[in-house]
This record gives structure tokens, sequence and C-alpha cells, in this order.
């Protein structure tokens, strides 16, 4: 009846059952309010059903805040671990938590934060850029997160129901097989991440087909704003990558279920392809985060420049070049791996030839504000902050890519600082640029300026603070996953953990950004739908956004379409009554959520009858849905 | 919504997923092309093909192909007899060929020669169940529609779902003579 679970899985050490108690009395404590307030109608009309691409925008970015604070928590842990435990006196965590804890840090932040994080601003500003009421498939859209959403519960059940994987972030075989990893732990993984990984694709096609397909008429590929271009790449990268991912861990379950023998130790298996096809996902993978963060920036800069955007065509061409070459450099992550010469050559020239696209757009960048007339409000702010990390990130990058070096920096600590340069200071950076930039769309407010600055300056002193030492303790020797660090670099280990707390203390600040906002939010109120006068059409309409985003789908005569609109004062209210189709709401989503939620934690222990039973609710359901006449209503305005 | 702008949109999204099938079968097949020498001194690729039972079992998913082409067709013609003819036609191909599949697996089991024998075997069954899996989940879906149509006749929306089912139908198809090609021909070599 339920398969592997016994009792015993509820039982966890005392540090464990911290958050044990954490997630289940948040869940209690998130109900209760729901039913003090009487919410549940709110609830469910509002959100829960919604296929509103703003407001799924909204809940994905709340998820994506959520799970920041589990993956911060984790990585102040290891922080503290590594800054504390010497040979003879470890640290307050066992070598066994501890491995759960960096592995969770990293699936956390790049599956449940960068990706919602991501999927949030493309909800937000996709279809508001290029003119359309919606995306392409309002419904799967809503599948696509609340797919998400059964990702992060199950990682986060993995804290109540037995452990977490204690495998690093990519369950590298032959660890993760069952003969070494027999617990439940790497079942979670693949389960929470296979299924979120459905949910990202859906995501991803329903982007691409948005942006090639609804279109407002007159914006030609040529006359997207980049931000739009550079979620197609990344779009594109996310169909071609994650079926990799769902195969990889598919057959990574099928050894540890069903007893096959793709990446064992014994009867043929090959573990190196494991790796070979995780990082055929891993790698682009990385591209699809930095690539909106290049968009996001290709927009702040010019508006804040006062300037239209230099080299756009070069732009283009510079992002459609990382998707073919993010393809091309996926060995860089193991050249240890003994491919040979020529192989580990190739790969690491395509890797230095990637950062000539990247320079590309450094250098757009930088000319757009060459003889602007510059404004510095926090989005700027956070560019500024961006390029001169990303810049160390991008050369610690170049160097690492001679197959040569990288045998000395392999699985390093320069390795863990050099990439959490890209993805702290180029993709967290990028979607608070973002963030800071579009709130005011969104929300109809901008956020407290100086909190914002504080912030800001909290958070690129706490990144130096704490990951600069790290490179260091690269070159000393220092290898990455390490529970117990030597005396000798201990201090520096105390500095990065001072660095942590600098940037809690921005995290602390950011918080504070938004409570003081929404507090001061009549003082703050964007009344014009265009506080920063902008360029492009996301800011042509109120703000916040009317559901159907334009009464009037606009034309587009040229690049910088709202610019054109503003120089040219040309109407863009209608006199005449428009009808506009709208989709009803729809539960949908939620159910196949809590089928599949129901479905992985079947799989993860062992109980097949659930499975079977969650897999045969998602198809009754999906036919229900096939056979529903009216899913839109029409409104007049 | 407008139906020519939703067969647009439907039919390119659909054609979207479908390349991103193709992605997940390329993982699928690149494994396979890794795996299929490590028989552990187990039966390898040479002697389980059987020639004469493949080229059935292809001739059977073909023609399925074929029928499904000729339903399509003559759905947009709205006539809904012979539609539904042809659509039976290809359930009852696709069925037969999911039964010599399943025929085959059934004996390789029965040999000792199971999924969990060696990482040829593993990555043999998965590779075809797999195109196996795609087949039922066909299968399934042309069940349903047929249902639908039953009921409610050849409205745009049963077209452009039948559109888009053998879209689904011929890529399954042209997996097949991957495997075909690679697994069996390249195998019997």
């Amino acid at each position: 009846m339920f398969g592997i679970l016994t009792p015993q899985a509820f039982i966890h050490g005392p540090i464990e059952t911290v958050p044990q108690l954490m997630v289940v009395f948040g869940g209690i404590a998130v109900m209760g309010l729901v039913l003090y307030y009487r919410a549940w109608g709110w609830l469910y009309r509002e959100w829960l059903t919604t296929l509103d691409h703003k407001k799924i925008g909204v809940m994905y970015l709340i998820l994506s805040v959520v799970m920041l604070f589990r993956g911060g928590a984790d990585a102040a842990m290891m922080r503290v671990q590594q800054a504390t435990s010497l040979p003879g006196s470890p640290g307050f965590l066992t070598p066994e938590h501890y491995g759960q804890i960096f592995t969770a840090h990293g699936v956390i932040m790049i599956f449940f934060v960068a990706m919602p994080f991501m999927f949030a601003l493309l909800n937000f500003i996709v279809p508001l850029q290029i003119g359309a009421r919606d995306v392409a498939y309002p419904l799967l859209n809503s599948i696509s997160f609340w797919l998400t959403v059964v990702g992060a519960m199950l990682l986060n059940a993995s804290l109540v129901i037995g452990d977490f994987a204690a495998t690093g972030w990519l369950a590298y075989p032959p660890l993760s097989e069952l003969a070494y990893s027999p617990g439940v732990g790497v079942d979670y993984y693949i389960w929470a991440l296979q299924i979120a990984g459905v949910g990202t694709l859906a995501a991803g096609i329903n982007f691409l087909v948005t942006i090639i397909k609804m279109r407002a008429p007159g914006m030609s590929l040529m006359r997207m704003p980049i931000f739009v271009w550079t979620s197609l790449g990344s779009m594109i990268l996310v169909i071609f990558a994650f079926p990799i991912l769902t195969v990889t861990l598919a057959l990574l379950a099928l050894d540890r279920t069903l007893g096959m023998h793709f990446f064992t130790t014994d009867l043929g298996g090959s573990a190196m392809m494991y790796v070979n096809l995780i990082w055929a996902w891993g790698h682009p993978e990385v591209y699809i985060l930095i690539l909106p963060a290049f968009g996001i920036f290709s927009e702040i800069v010019p508006v804040f420049s006062q300037k239209k955007l230099f080299g756009y065509t070069s732009m283009v061409v510079a992002t459609m070049s990382i998707v073919v070459l993010s393809f091309l450099v996926w060995v860089h992550h193991f050249f240890t791996m003994g491919a040979g010469a020529d192989v580990n050559a190739f790969f690491g020239i395509m890797t230095m030839v990637i950062a000539i696209p990247t320079g590309v757009k450094v250098f757009n960048w930088l000319f757009t504000m060459f003889r602007g007339r510059i404004l510095f409000p926090t989005p700027m702010l956070w560019f500024m902050g961006f390029l001169s990390t990303f810049i160390i990130g991008g050369m610690t990058g170049v160097l690492m890519s001679v197959p040569a070096a990288d045998f000395e920096l392999h699985n390093s600590l320069f390795l863990v600082a050099h990439f959490h340069n890209m993805v702290i200071g180029g993709v967290l950076f990028g979607y608070f640029a973002g963030l800071a930039y579009w709130f005011p769309k969104l929300f109809g407010f901008t956020l407290n300026e100086r909190l914002g600055r504080y912030a800001f300056w909290s958070w690129i002193t706490g990144f130096l603070l704490a990951f600069m030492p790290l490179y260091i303790l690269g070159f000393m020797g220092a290898t990455r996953r390490l529970d117990v660090v030597d005396p000798s670099w201990q201090p520096l280990f105390i500095v990065a953990a001072l660095g942590v707390c600098v940037i809690a203390l921005a995290i602390f600040f950011q918080f504070l950004q938004l409570v003081v906002s929404i507090k001061q939010r009549n003082q703050y109120r964007d009344t014009t739908g265009d506080p920063w006068n902008g360029r492009t059409l996301e800011w042509s309409t109120s703000s916040p956004p009317p559901h159907y985003n334009f009464a009037v789908i606009p034309t587009v005569t040229d690049r910088d379409a709202w610019w054109e609109i503003k120089k040219q004062n040309l109407k863009t209210i209608s006199e005449k009554k428009v009808e506009i189709e709208i989709p009803n709401n729809s539960f949908i989503g939620c159910i196949i959520a809590a089928c599949a939620f129901a479905f992985g934690f079947a799989m993860v222990w062992h109980m097949w009858w659930l499975a079977v039973l969650g897999i045969v609710a998602i198809v009754i359901v999906l036919i229900i849905r096939s056979l529903e006449e009216h899913t839109e209503h029409t409104i007049t305005i | 919504m407008k139906e020519e702008s939703l067969l647009d949109k439907v039919t390119f999204g659909f054609w979207v997923y479908l390349m991103s099938d193709c992605v997940l079968f390329a993982g699928l097949f690149a494994t396979y092309a890794v795996l299929q020498d490590a028989t552990f001194g187990r039966v390898s690729i040479e002697t389980i093909v059987d020639l004469p039972f493949v080229l059935l079992e292809t001739v059977v998913l073909l023609s399925s192909s074929f029928t499904a082409g000729i339903a399509v067709l003559r759905a947009r013609e709205g006539k809904k007899a012979q539609s539904l003819f042809a659509l039976a036609a290809t359930w009852i191909l696709g069925f037969f060929f999911i039964l010599l599949e399943g025929s085959e697996f059934v004996h390789l089991v029965g040999e000792g020669s199971g999924p969990g024998v060696s990482a040829f075997l593993s990555s043999f069954f998965v590779l075809l169940g797999t195109h196996g899996l795609h087949v039922s989940i066909g299968l399934l879906w042309m069940l349903i529609l047929a249902a639908y149509i039953w009921r409610r006749g050849f409205t745009d929306t049963a077209v452009r779902r039948l559109t888009i089912l053998s879209l689904f139908w011929h890529f399954l198809d042209i997996i097949w003579i991957f495997i075909f090609t690679f697994v069996y021909l390249f195998g019997s070599l």
C-alpha cells in the first residue's frame, strides 16, 4: 500500500527537524491565514484558476522568492559549516546532511529560483512587448506553472518525509545509482526535476509560438525588442535541451527502479555517458538563464542612456550565435574525462569562441551609453554591477577553457567562484534589474529608490566578499563540496561567510523595499503607464495593464515602436467599441499538478498503484477538457 | 478565436513539440550507439535481429501511416464514413504493430535477455519501448478522437485534431525508419 514508505522516514536528526517543522507549520500557517480571511474564493478565482499571463508571472515570481529563501538558507549553512569545521572538530552538520544541503542548494537555485524568475519576467513582458493579448496557449501556460510548483513541492516534501539526494546538483552516477545511494533522495531529485522539466518544456514551446505567431502587425523579426529576441533564443534552447534532461533522468530512474544498466559500474553501463548527456542539457541551460538577462540589459541601457540601442543587428546575431555555440561546448565541464587532446582542444576553442558574441554585447551596451545622457536609477545600478562582475566571471571562464589550466582548476573552489560570478553577477543581477524596471508596469507603482540602492550596494559588496576568497582558495587547492577544511584556509572561509551575511542584509533591504513601497504606493503611483520614458510597447498601455493588455492592437512601424508612436503623436486609444475574446479561467492546471504530485511522490516511494492512478487521472482530465466546447468569453470595451 | 489562426498556432506548436520529441529520441539513439557493443558477453544485436520479422513490422507501420494520411484527406473533404474507416484501419495496423513489438519483447525476456541483463539490452529495450509507448499513446488518442467525431461530426476542431494526430503518427513512422536502419539493418551487417 505505501511502498517503501515507513514511519522511519518521518524521523530526522535534531538539525534536520527544524526545516521539517518549518515546512509543516509554514503550510499550516498559510492554510490558516486563507481560512481566517475567508480568502478561498478570491484565491480560487483570481489566482489558482487564472490564465492571465501577468498573474501567472506573479505566481512564478512568488515561487522563485519562496525558494530563494530556502536555497539561501542552504548557502548560509554551507558557509557556516566551512568556516567552522576543522579536522578534529567537525562543524555542526553531519557529512550526509551537508551533502544534501549542497545538492539542494544547487538544484533549488537553478531550477526553482532562476527558472521561475525567468519565466516570471517572460510571462510579464513578452506578450506586452510584442503587442499581444496573451500567450499562444493560456491553459498550457497555467499547466506549466503548476507543474513547476509540483517540482518545488516534491523537493520540499523531501524535508519532511525521507531525505534528499546527497550527490551534487547533477547527481552523477555511479554515486547516484542504487548501489551507492540506496535511499529515496535521488528519486526525489529525479521526479522533482522530471515534472518541473515537463512544465518548462511546455512553457518553452508556448513562448516560442507566442513570439513567432502573435506579434503585432508590422513587427517583423528585425523590429522585435532585444528582450524578445533573447527570450526567443532562450526558448529555442529550452526546446532542444530539456528533452535531453528528460531522457537522462529517465534512464537514471530506469537504472534505479527497474534494475537496468545504463550508468552502473557493472554489466556494461557507462557513467561518463550520463555526464555527457547531462551537460549536453546543462550547458545550454546556463544560456537559457543568461540570455533573457542580456535582453533585459539591452532594454534598460537605451532607456536610461536616452539613446537608441547601439548595434541592434549585431546584438541579434550575437544572441543567435550564442544559441548555436552553446550546444558545442559541453565537454568543457569535464575535460578531465580523458577524451583526448583533439576533443578537448575542440571544446576548449569553442568555449573561447563563445566569448566573442558575449563581448560584442558588452561593447554594444558600452557604445549605447557613450555620449548618452545617462540616468542612474536602480535598474541601471544593477547593470553597472553586472558589467563589472560579469567581466570578472567571463575572464575566469576563458581562463578555464584552456584544457591544461582546467586540469588544475577542475572541481576546485575557483570553478565554484566562476559560475557564481556568472549566475549571481550575470543572471540574478539581470533579473533584479528587470524586476526593478518592470515593477511599475506590473503593479502600478515604482519601488522605493533609496532602499533599492542600499540593496544593490549590499548585494555587490556581499557578493565580492563571499566569492573573491573562493578564487584564492581554489588556487590554494580547496576543492568543492568539502565538509571539513584545512586550517590554513579558515581565514578566507570566514571572510566568505561574512560575505553571506552582507548578502542576507541585501535580501533584507529588498524585502524592506517591497514592504515600504507597498505601504507608500500612493506616493509612487505610476499614472502615465510610462514612468521611465520607455521605448517599447509594454509602456504604451496602462500600469498595471488590463487583462486584455491592449484595447487596440498597436501597429508597429519601426524598432522602438512606442518611441515612434510617441514621436509621431499617434493615437493608441480607439473611440469605437471592440470585442475581445478572453479564455475562461480553468482549474485544470491545479488538478493536473495535484495528480502529477501524487505520481511523483508515488514513484519516489514505489507506490505503483498511486503512480498509475495519477497518470490515468491526468489522461482523464485531458480528455474531459478536449470535450469542452466554450472555453472563451467575449468582453466589450 | 478564429479557426484559421487557431489551426495555424496549434499546428505550428505541435511541430515544435515534435522537434523536441525528436531530440528526446536523439538522446536515446546516442545512448544506443554508445552502448550497443556493451553486451557483457550476453546476446548482441546480431543474434537478436530477425530481418523478415522486422520487415513485417515496418510494412505494418508504414501502411498505417498511409491510411492515416487518407483519413485526413477524406476528413477535409467531409467524407465522414471513409475517413473513419481509414482511421479504423490505421488503428488496427498500429495495434498489430504493438502486438508484434510486444511479442518480440516477450520472446527476449523469456529467453533470459531482459532489459536488466546488459547495458546493450537496456538501451535496446528503452529505445524501442519509447517508440512503442508513443505508438500506444497515439492509439489511445485515436480512440478518443474517433469517439469525438462519432458524436459531433467533422467540426473544425475535429479536423484540426485529426491533422495533428496524423502529424504525430507520421513522425513515429520516421522514428521507426531510423530504428529500422540504425538498430536492425546496421545490426544485421
